[in-house]
């Protein structure tokens, strides 16, 4: 075919981390290709029991997270044209979850601290029995939404990467990314703040955006939700006059966004 | 044989993980199930991820003149009146509460100016119909799904696949198969099983499905002694990716020509004017100008054909391609750049220019895209009963892609999502209700169980046999040349030949390693139910000699009002797959009234006719 060539890739394998290593394999790549497809290949020609966990192969699902050369990437969104052609390319597990096998690693922790998050509770209906949200509203929470849960940002971030002791305290910036959207649905009404700032260990985070680089779906973790959050809970915590009024008076916080008071519908 | 395996018990288990088996157990374990959810996959990642347009329900937000009466006719006419009626009356009337409940749960879709859900136009809807979120619908409502199963405290078990469904006199009382992480056994037992599997995509080449999609539910059961229907009826997606080579089949959401975009072949001609046929032609569009002016004003002005039902539109781009007129890379083009906004288009497809942007260096707010039919979706499936998703197994529930009837011949695009929600749900419902009326799940008979772990242990006793992905690839190879868009009796007959030779190679098939996660072991597991379920496909569609949705015969190019009153039912006597034809159920007169109905614009003004606000 046009436009084939060789290339050489060091693929991570083994069952644990202290006895498997990096295994080479030439092969031949085309226009086009992904990581993902070199994977495929190698499975065909010559490693039928290579462990890759993928599925939609299209960027969707999150799935197949690995560290290519270092960098934690979809091995679906890597092209090998952007890869250098001249030396070696590593395929590596991400490091920051236990190892099943090969590039396969058990992402349990994520769908454990996924548990601990109280979900939406929409406040009453209007008057018509239906519910009304406006499309910039909509929007700021839509970018959130758009996580493919491909756990890159919780690999990459280091306050877990090389502290298994952190992982208890600390959500992560998935997690965050979630905790945010809750925070701006516009008809939200539980309170999850104690949980952001102990449960979820916030103030872990020291906004080194390592996370918002490798998300493959640029949602700005860091500015957009992290550092929103982290204003909210300065605000509710550390500013003495809400701290009267939501400790003593009982009012509930105010929201990311909101209009104080709350914007007439007639919008 | 006591093999050591894992024994769990429960009242309810949902096997599948998409639309359909999270709305399921959501509504069993609402009813107070002991529930639990077998992902293939890891939770959150099934196939449901990928749809990309909507959810078909007749909310009435953008087009008041709509309602459930419109959205049965052009499902029911979508599917060339094939469907069950019943299933598609149930799902016309209840997918707008089902769509207003994922609001309650999070999710966030598009908005019309007022803040109600905005929907959009699709292929063979009358009126725009489709609450959507850009281009990730699919995503939305996964995740949503996904949030409120963890609120309620649902038992999941990921990267778990069940294999056989085991049975005492004559009912299901649970299933078996392996973790994938460890490779170790796993027997659930449980007073009623609800399917959710999805579809059998991975037997084609060209696909836009991923490897889960090998026809599991349909071959349990299926060899648990239940009937499958319809199963001639695959949908090919007009607009999958062509090019580059290792992306041919993505999607390309139907969501582009919903938002103004427009097919082309290589000379430039909007071809499909040429492909309407008489079914449609009182409701589509014979001039450009009207099939533009549509977009905008759906009261004086016919659909585009370019939104034509999806098989019509598959088969009139593979006849164009055979023609000679395709592209480069053998498709046509698809464009939007020269219709719409650069602004637009990125705010409405935001994933789509994404894709092509990252995959085929392709700006889709400057050049067209080249696009070509892609295997997407199968419309038969499991027979159930409309109303509680009963298989004609007792204690065996089928919702989803895995059963059959709702969408007869042809889907509509928007109706697979809707589809899962109010299906799913029913099944669910319908579980434990089963659930409730049984004491106690009868101890599984242990001969089944040892086959069950026989036939799993197989491949490994095997190191030296033939590598899977070797059958696996010729089996897509045949189903792509002989079982696709059109169909001919000799090809149909050739493609039972070859199955029946692969089947035979299945058996020599073995793989190296051990069983924790070992992707060349469940491939070779995959492969029985991927060979059963195409057997079932091509001997169903030599069966029919006529032509009609996602069945199209070259030597019999016509649809036959005789097989539009029958179903052809499959099921298994004596080890073998036995086909026989099942009259349609009869449709009341009231039903019969909507669909002779035509459609008349009416004289009300639209509330919104065009998306939304911040659109210029």
């Amino acid at each position: 075919m046009s436009g084939e060539r060789g290339m050489t890739f060091h693929v991570w394998r083994g069952e644990d981390r202290a006895s498997g290593g990096f295994q080479e394999h030439r092969v031949a790549v085309d226009e086009g290709m992904v990581v993902l497809d070199v994977m495929f290949k190698i499975q065909a020609e010559a490693a039928p029991d290579l462990a890759v966990r993928w599925n939609c192969k299209a960027g969707k699902c999150g799935s197949c997270s690995a560290e290519i050369n270092g960098r934690p990437r979809l091995m679906c969104m890597t092209r090998v044209s952007d890869l250098p052609a001249d030396e070696p390319t590593a395929v590596a597990p991400m490091r920051t979850f236990p190892l099943v096998r090969d590039l396969v690693t058990d992402v349990s922790f994520n769908y454990e601290k996924a548990k601990g998050i109280p979900n939406v509770r929409l406040g009453s209906k209007d008057a018509d029995g239906t519910r009304r949200m406006y499309q910039e509203e909509v929007e700021r929470v839509q970018e959130f939404h758009k996580c493919i849960e491909c756990f890159l940002c919780q690999d990459v971030c280091h306050v877990i990467r090389d502290h298994e002791e952190n992982k208890e305290a600390f959500s992560g910036p998935r997690f965050f990314v979630r905790l945010a959207a809750l925070e701006m649905h516009p008809l939200d009404t539980n309170d999850r703040l104690e949980l952001t700032r102990a449960k979820a260990g916030l103030g872990f985070c020291n906004i080194t955006k390592c996370c918002t680089e490798v998300c493959p779906e640029h949602i700005k973790i860091t500015d957009n939700a992290i550092v929103q959050l982290k204003e909210r809970v300065v605000t509710e915590y550390y500013d003495p006059l809400t701290w009267v009024k939501r400790r003593i008076l009982g009012q509930r916080p105010t929201r990311i966004g909101e209009k104080e008071p709350a914007a007439p519908s007639d919008r | 044989m006591t093999v050591q395996r894992e024994e769990r018990a429960y009242d309810v288990v949902v096997i599948g993980a998409g639309g359909a088996g999270i709305r399921a157990a959501i509504e069993a374990k609402a009813q107070g199930a002991h529930t639990a959810l077998v992902c293939k996959s890891l939770f959150g990642k099934a196939h449901t991820v990928m749809a990309e347009g909507g959810i078909a329900a007749a909310l009435r937000n953008v087009w008041k003149e709509d309602g459930w009466e419109v959205h049965f006719r052009d499902t029911m006419r979508g599917g060339k009146l094939l469907n069950d009626w019943r299933m598609a009356q149930l799902h016309a009337q209840e997918a707008p509460d089902r769509v207003l409940e994922l609001e309650e749960w999070g999710a966030m879709f598009d908005r019309t100016k007022d803040g109600l859900i905005l929907q959009r136009d699709f292929g063979g809807h009358r009126y725009a119909r489709l609450a959507h979120v850009g281009d990730r619908t699919g995503l939305e409502m996964i995740r949503t799904l996904q949030h409120r199963a963890t609120e309620l405290g649902i038992d999941v078990l990921m990267e778990c696949t069940m294999q056989t469904l085991l049975t005492s006199d004559g009912r299901v009382v649970g299933a078996f198969g392996y973790w994938r992480q460890t490779g170790a056994f796993v027997l659930l037992r449980a007073k009623a099983v609800v399917l959710a599997t999805g579809g059998v995509g991975k037997a084609w080449r060209v696909t836009s499905n991923s490897w889960e999609y090998t026809g599991d539910g349909m071959t349990m059961a299926f060899e648990a002694g239940a009937e499958l229907m319809d199963m001639e009826f695959v949908q090919f997606h007009p607009t999958g990716m062509v090019w580059p080579q290792s992306v041919r089949g993505i999607l390309v959401t139907e969501g582009v020509r919903g938002d103004g975009g427009t097919l082309r072949n290589r000379d430039g001609e909007r071809f499909m004017f040429r492909y309407v046929p008489e079914f449609f032609r009182a409701e589509t569009a014979d001039s450009e100008a009207e099939a533009d002016r549509w977009y905008e004003d759906k009261k004086d002005n016919r659909r585009t054909p370019d939104l034509l039902p999806r098989d019509e539109v598959a088969r009139a781009i593979n006849a164009e391609v055979k023609a000679g007129r395709g592209t480069p890379h053998g498709g046509v083009y698809l464009d939007i750049a020269s219709r719409r906004s650069a602004d637009y288009i990125r705010s409405r497809l935001p994933s789509m220019y994404h894709q092509f942007k990252e995959l085929a260096d392709v700006d889709i707010t400057k050049q067209p895209m080249e696009v070509g039919p892609t295997l997407h979706y199968i419309m038969g499936g499991i027979r159930v009963e409309p109303d509680t998703a009963a298989s004609t197994v007792p204690g065996l529930f089928a919702a989803g892609e895995v059963a059959a009837g709702m969408h007869g011949s042809n889907r509509l695009g928007g109706n697979s999502l809707s589809d899962l929600l109010v299906f799913g749900r029913r099944a669910g419902l319908a579980a434990a209700e089963h659930a409730k009326r049984e004491r106690a799940a009868p101890a599984a008979d242990e001969r089944e169980v040892d086959l069950a772990v026989e036939r799993l242990a197989a491949p490994l006793e095997r190191p030296d046999g033939e590598s899977p992905y070797r059958v696996h690839a010729d089996l897509q190879e045949t189903m792509h040349d002989l079982v696709g868009i059109i169909r001919t009796r000799s090809e149909l007959e050739e493609a039972a030949v070859r199955i029946g030779a692969l089947r035979e190679r299945l058996d020599r098939v073995g793989v190296r390693g051990g069983r924790r996660y070992n992707p060349g072991w469940n491939l070779a597991l995959d492969l029985r139910s991927l060979l059963t379920v195409s057997e079932c496909v091509a001997r169903a569609a030599a069966m029919r000699t006529e032509s009609r949705g996602g069945h199209t015969r070259e030597d019999f190019p016509k649809t036959d009002p005789q097989w539009g009153k029958v179903n052809v039912v499959i099921r298994r006597r004596g080890g073998r797959i036995e086909l026989a034809t099942r009259p349609l159920p009869e449709m009341p007169e009231e039903l019969l009234r909507i669909l002779g109905e035509q459609p008349k614009p009416s004289d009300e003004p639209a509330m919104e006719a065009t998306a939304p606000a911040r659109v210029g």
